[in-house]
C-alpha cells in the first residue's frame, strides 16, 4: 500500500514539470495559433542554463534558485528574441511553414546545444536545501519531490490569477476567442503575442531548470518531452490550462503505475487512454470545439489543374531520363538515386493528403516506419522474398493507418496534426521497446533483397517502378471522384456533409491511402539498406517529409517530388563537408519560410510564370496573390 | 470628421468596393444603405483597416489613416462594432468592457463602466454574466457599449438592428440618439430603413461596390423611385 502512495506521489512531481512545459505550448497557442515545436527546445534549454549558471553563481541555496529563475528568465528572453525576429515575420504564412519555422528552430537549438554543452549528460547537483528526504508511512520519500509537486499547483494558482484578475490577461483570454477583435479594440496585438510568447517561453524554461536534480541533462530532452506536451496537451483540451494539469497529471500517474504493470508498453496505456478521452471528447476533457475557422478575406483555395499533353510529356521524358540515368553513373549514385526515388514517393504520399485531402501530419515516419518493419519482420520470420516483404510492408502500414487515421479525423486542423505525432512516437516507442520482437535500438539486419533484385541496378529499377507507378495512382487519385470528394471536404466541411459526401469516411480512406503509399517506400528502404531502426519512425523523419512537402510548396501535386530531390541532394553534399547538417538545414528552413512562403515551386511557378507545371491558381493570379 | 476617398478594395479577385467616396461630418448620424452584399460591411471594414483598400485615402479629422493596423485606427478614435457583434464569449460582460477600455481622448465624451451602465441599464444586472449566456439583444448592447468604452470620437455601427427584436431595435434607435446627443459622429450601415430614418441625418446609398445616391435622409424618403431601384428586395 505504501508502495503505491509512494508511486503515485512520484507520478504527481513528474506531473508538475510536464505541466510547466504543456501550459506554456497552450497559452502561446491560444493567443498566436502557433504549435510551438520549438518548446521542447526551450524546455531543454532551461535544464542546460540552469545547469551552468549553477556552476558558475555561488553555491548554496540563494545562488541555486537565482539559477533556476535565470534560467528560466534567460528562455523567456530567448523566446522574446524568437518571436520579434522570426515568428513576427510568419504569423500571415499558412500554418504549417510556421511549424516549419518553429522545428528549425528545433533543429539549430539541438546543434547549438551539441556544440555549446558537448553531447555527454550532464548531472546537476541536488537543490540545497531539499535534498534530505521525509518518511511517508515508513517509505522515504525525496524532500525535492514534494516540492515538485506542489510546484504544479502552485503555478496553475499563479496562472489563474494572472489571466482572470489582471488587465493583461483578460487581454489574452479576449484575443484567444478572437484577435482581430481585440485590435479593432486598439489593442497592439504585436505586443501581446510578444508578452505571450515570453511567458510560455518562461514556463518551459522552468520546467526545463527545475529537472535539473531529477535527471541529467541531455540532448534528447526537447524531442522527448514534446511528444508527451502534445499528448498532454491534446487530452487536456487546447488552450485550457486547467485541462493542461490534469491532463499531466493523468499521463504522469498512468507512466508511474504503467511501468509497475506493463514496463514494455507503457505507452501503449497512454495510447489507449487519449483514444478513450478522444472519442468522448473530441476536443480534450476541457477542451471546447473551435468554431470553422475565420478566414482572411480574399484567401481562397484555388482548383487543382489537370494537366494536358505538355505535362504528360514532360513526365515521360523525365521517366525516360530517370530509367537511363543509372548507366551513367557509379554504383554508389545508384543507391543515391533510389533514395531520392523513395523520398520522393513518401514526400508524395504526404503532400496528397497535405494538398489534397487538407489534412497535415506530424508524424508521417509512422507509416514509414511500419512499412520498413513489415518488411524486416516479414523477412526476419518468414523468410520471404523481396516481393512478399513488400507487401507485409504495405500490410502492416496499411493497418497503422486505419487505427491511427480513425482517431487523427475525428479532430481537424493542428489538433489532428499533433494527434499523428503523438501516435508516431507510440509506433518508435513501441519499435525501440519490444525487444524481443523488433530488436529495440539494434534493429533487424541482413534484410537483404531476393536474387533477382539484389544487383543495384535492378533494385533500381525496381524501385523505380514502384515509385512511379505510385505516384501515378496517387495523382489519378486526385482527379478521381474521391479525390473530388476529399477537396470538397477540404474547402468547406459543412457544405461537403450538406450535399451528401461523408467527410470524415473520405478523409479517413484519404489518410489510410497516404500512409500506405508511405509504408510502400519505407518497404523499399529496408531493402534498400538491408537493415532497420526504430529511427525510421522517429519525429526528425516525419519531419524531413514535412519539409520536402513544403519546400517544393503545398499547393502543387508534384512539388514533394522536387522537394524530394533538392533535399536529399542537399542532405549528401552538406553531410560531406560538415557534421552540422541539423543547424544548416535549421537554418535554411527559417531563411526559406521568411523569403519564401509559398515553397520554392509555388515561388518559381509564380515569379516565371505557369509553365509547365501545375498551379493552383486561377487564371492570372499571382503566386503572392493569396493572403495578401 | 471622416472621409473615403475614391477607395477600391479587392477580396483576392473580387473587386467589391469600386471608387468609394463619402463623408461623414462631426456630430452627424449617416447611414450607408444598401442590399445584401453591396458592400456596406466591406466600407466599413476598409475604414477599420481590418480589410486593406487597394488604393484610395481614408482620412480622420486631418490624418491619413488608410493602410494602418487597427488598433493604431482604433486608437485614433475609431470605434467599430462589427455586424456578427463578435462578443468575446467566455469574458464576463465586465471584461468585455474592459478589453475595449482605452485613456480618455480630448474632445470625444469620456465613457465609464458606470455610465455605459446608464446607456443600457439591461447590462448593468448581468455585468458578471458570460458573454456567451446573452441573448442577442443583450450581445448588440454589450458589442456597442465594450466600443464605447474606448471613447471613440466616430463610431462605425454595421446593421445594429439585425436579427432584433422590434422592442431592442426601438431601444437602439434611442441609444444612438443618446450617442448623437453626446457629441458623437455615427457612420451605420444598415438595411432597415426605417430605422435608420428615425436616427440619421444624411443617407449613401451603395451598390455593387459604388455609391448611387447622397443625401439628407428626409430627401431620401421623398424619392421612391430611388428606394424602388437601389432597396427594394
Amino acid at each position: 500500500m505504501e508502495f503505491y502512495l509512494v508511486q503515485a506521489l512520484n507520478g504527481l512531481a513528474s506531473a508538475s514539470s510536464l505541466f510547466l512545459v504543456a501550459s506554456g505550448l497552450s497559452i502561446i497557442f491560444g493567443v498566436t495559433r502557433i504549435v510551438n515545436f520549438a518548446h521542447g527546445s526551450f524546455y531543454m534549454l532551461g535544464a542546460y542554463i540552469a545547469y551552468t549558471l549553477v556552476q558558475a553563481l555561488p553555491t548554496g541555496a540563494v545562488g541555486y534558485w537565482l539559477a533556476v529563475l535565470g534560467a528560466a528568465v534567460a528562455v523567456g528572453l530567448i523566446g522574446a528574441a524568437v518571436e520579434l525576429l522570426l515568428l513576427r515575420r510568419i504569423y500571415r504564412a499558412p500554418e504549417l511553414f510556421q511549424l516549419l519555422a518553429t522545428f528549425g528552430l528545433v533543429l539549430v537549438v539541438a546543434d547549438l546545444v551539441l556544440l555549446i554543452w558537448g553531447p555527454e549528460d550532464l548531472l546537476g547537483p541536488r537543490a540545497p536545501g531539499l535534498r534530505g528526504s521525509v518518511m511517508i508511512l515508513g517509505e522515504p520519500f525525496p524532500t525535492y519531490e514534494l516540492f515538485m509537486i506542489a510546484l504544479g499547483p502552485l503555478v496553475l494558482a499563479g496562472l489563474w490569477v494572472l489571466f482572470h484578475r489582471t488587465r493583461w490577461g483578460t487581454l489574452v483570454r479576449a484575443a484567444t476567442e478572437d484577435r482581430e477583435m481585440v485590435g479593432a479594440l486598439g489593442v497592439n496585438e504585436a505586443w501581446l503575442f510578444t508578452s505571450v510568447f515570453v511567458l510560455g517561453s518562461f514556463l518551459a524554461g522552468l520546467g526545463g531548470a527545475v529537472q535539473l536534480p531529477r535527471e541529467a541533462v541531455n540532448h534528447t530532452m526537447d524531442l522527448h518531452i514534446i511528444a508527451e506536451v502534445f499528448v498532454v496537451v491534446v487530452v487536456g483540451g487546447m488552450g485550457s490550462i486547467l485541462g493542461a494539469f490534469l491532463a499531466a497529471v493523468l499521463i504522469s500517474e498512468l507512466n508511474a503505475f504503467g511501468i509497475l504493470i506493463f514496463p514494455e508498453i507503457t505507452l501503449v496505456l497512454v495510447f489507449l487512454i487519449m483514444a478513450a478521452v478522444l472519442i468522448f471528447r473530441p476536443w480534450g476533457l476541457l477542451g471546447r470545439p473551435e468554431g470553422p475557422p475565420r478566414t482572411p478575406a480574399g484567401e481562397f483555395e484555388p482548383p487543382l489543374r489537370l494537366l494536358g499533353r505538355g505535362f504528360l510529356y514532360f513526365c515521360l521524358a523525365v521517366l525516360a531520363s530517370a530509367a537511363v540515368l543509372p548507366h551513367l553513373l557509379p554504383t554508389y549514385y545508384i543507391r543515391i538515386a533510389c533514395e531520392v526515388l523513395i523520398s520522393a514517393l513518401f514526400a508524395t504520399s504526404l503532400g496528397f493528403m497535405m494538398t489534397v485531402g487538407g489534412m497535415a501530419s506530424f508524424g508521417h515516419a509512422a507509416y514509414f516506419g511500419l512499412g520498413a518493419y513489415g518488411a524486416a519482420l516479414a523477412v526476419t520470420y518468414a523468410q520471404v522474398g523481396t516481393g512478399l516483404g513488400l507487401l507485409a510492408a504495405l500490410g502492416l502500414g496499411l493497418a497503422g493507418a486505419v487505427l491511427f487515421g480513425y482517431f487523427c479525423v475525428r479532430l481537424s486542423g493542428v489538433y489532428s496534426a499533433m494527434l499523428t505525432l503523438a501516435f508516431a512516437q507510440i509506433v518508435y516507442a513501441v519499435l525501440f521497446q519490444w525487444y524481443g520482437i523488433t530488436g529495440g535500438d539494434n534493429g533487424l539486419l541482413g534484410i537483404w533483397p531476393s536474387d533477382w533484385v539484389s544487383s543495384p541496378l535492378a533494385y533500381y529499377y525496381l524501385t523505380l517502378t514502384v515509385v512511379a507507378v505510385s505516384l501515378f495512382l496517387l495523382r489519378r487519385l486526385a482527379f478521381a471522384p474521391f479525390g473530388y470528394s476529399l477537396r470538397a471536404g477540404r474547402d468547406s466541411a459543412l457544405r461537403s456533409e450538406a450535399i451528401g459526401i461523408h467527410v470524415r469516411r473520405v478523409r479517413w480512406v484519404g489518410f489510410v491511402i497516404a500512409g500506405f503509399f508511405a509504408a510502400a517506400a519505407g518497404g523499399l528502404f529496408a531493402f534498400l539498406k538491408g537493415s532497420v531502426f526504430p529511427d525510421y519512425s522517429s519525429i526528425p523523419v516525419s519531419v524531413d517529409s514535412l519539409v520536402m512537402v513544403l519546400l517544393g510548396g503545398v499547393q502543387t501535386l508534384s512539388g514533394p517530388i522536387v522537394g524530394a530531390g533538392v533535399y536529399k541532394v542537399l542532405e549528401v553534399f552538406v553531410n560531406r563537408y560538415t557534421e552540422h547538417w541539423q543547424l544548416i538545414l535549421g537554418c535554411v528552413l527559417v531563411g526559406l519560410v521568411i523569403l519564401f512562403p509559398q515553397g520554392l515551386l509555388g515561388y518559381l511557378v509564380g515569379r516565371f510564370g505557369r509553365s509547365g507545371e501545375e498551379w493552383r491558381g486561377v487564371d492570372g493570379a499571382p503566386a503572392g496573390g493569396r493572403a495578401s | 470628421m471622416l472621409a473615403l476617398h475614391e477607395v477600391h478594395t479587392h477580396y483576392g479577385l473580387a473587386h467589391i468596393l469600386s471608387g468609394v467616396s463619402m463623408e461623414v461630418r462631426r456630430g452627424e448620424v449617416v447611414a450607408l444603405l444598401g442590399r445584401n452584399g453591396a458592400g456596406k460591411t466591406t466600407t466599413l471594414k476598409t475604414v477599420m483597416g481590418l480589410v486593406t483598400p487597394t488604393s484610395g485615402a481614408v482620412r480622420l479629422g486631418d490624418e491619413e489613416i488608410t493602410g494602418r493596423p487597427p488598433y493604431r485606427i482604433a486608437r485614433a478614435g475609431v470605434g467599430y462594432v462589427p455586424e456578427d457583434r463578435r462578443i468575446f464569449t467566455e469574458l464576463t460582460v465586465r471584461e468585455n468592457l474592459e478589453v475595449g477600455r482605452q485613456p480618455p481622448r480630448e474632445g470625444c465624451p469620456v465613457w465609464t463602466e458606470d455610465r455605459v451602465f446608464e446607456l443600457f441599464p439591461a447590462l448593468a444586472e448581468m455585468r458578471d454574466r458570460l458573454g456567451g449566456q446573452m441573448s442577442g439583444g443583450e450581445q448588440q448592447m454589450l458589442t456597442i457599449a465594450r466600443t464605447l468604452m474606448g471613447n471613440p470620437a466616430v463610431i462605425l455601427l454595421d446593421e445594429p438592428s439585425e436579427g432584433l427584436a422590434p422592442v431592442i431595435v426601438e431601444q437602439m434607435a434611442r441609444a444612438i440618439s443618446e450617442l448623437k446627443r453626446e457629441g458623437l459622429t455615427v457612420l451605420l450601415s444598415e438595411q432597415n430603413l426605417p430605422f435608420c430614418s428615425a436616427v440619421s441625418d444624411r443617407a449613401y446609398i451603395i451598390e455593387k461596390g459604388v455609391i448611387r445616391y447622397e443625401g439628407p435622409m428626409q430627401e431620401l424618403l421623398a424619392r421612391p423611385q430611388v428606394l424602388e431601384a437601389y432597396l427594394s428586395v
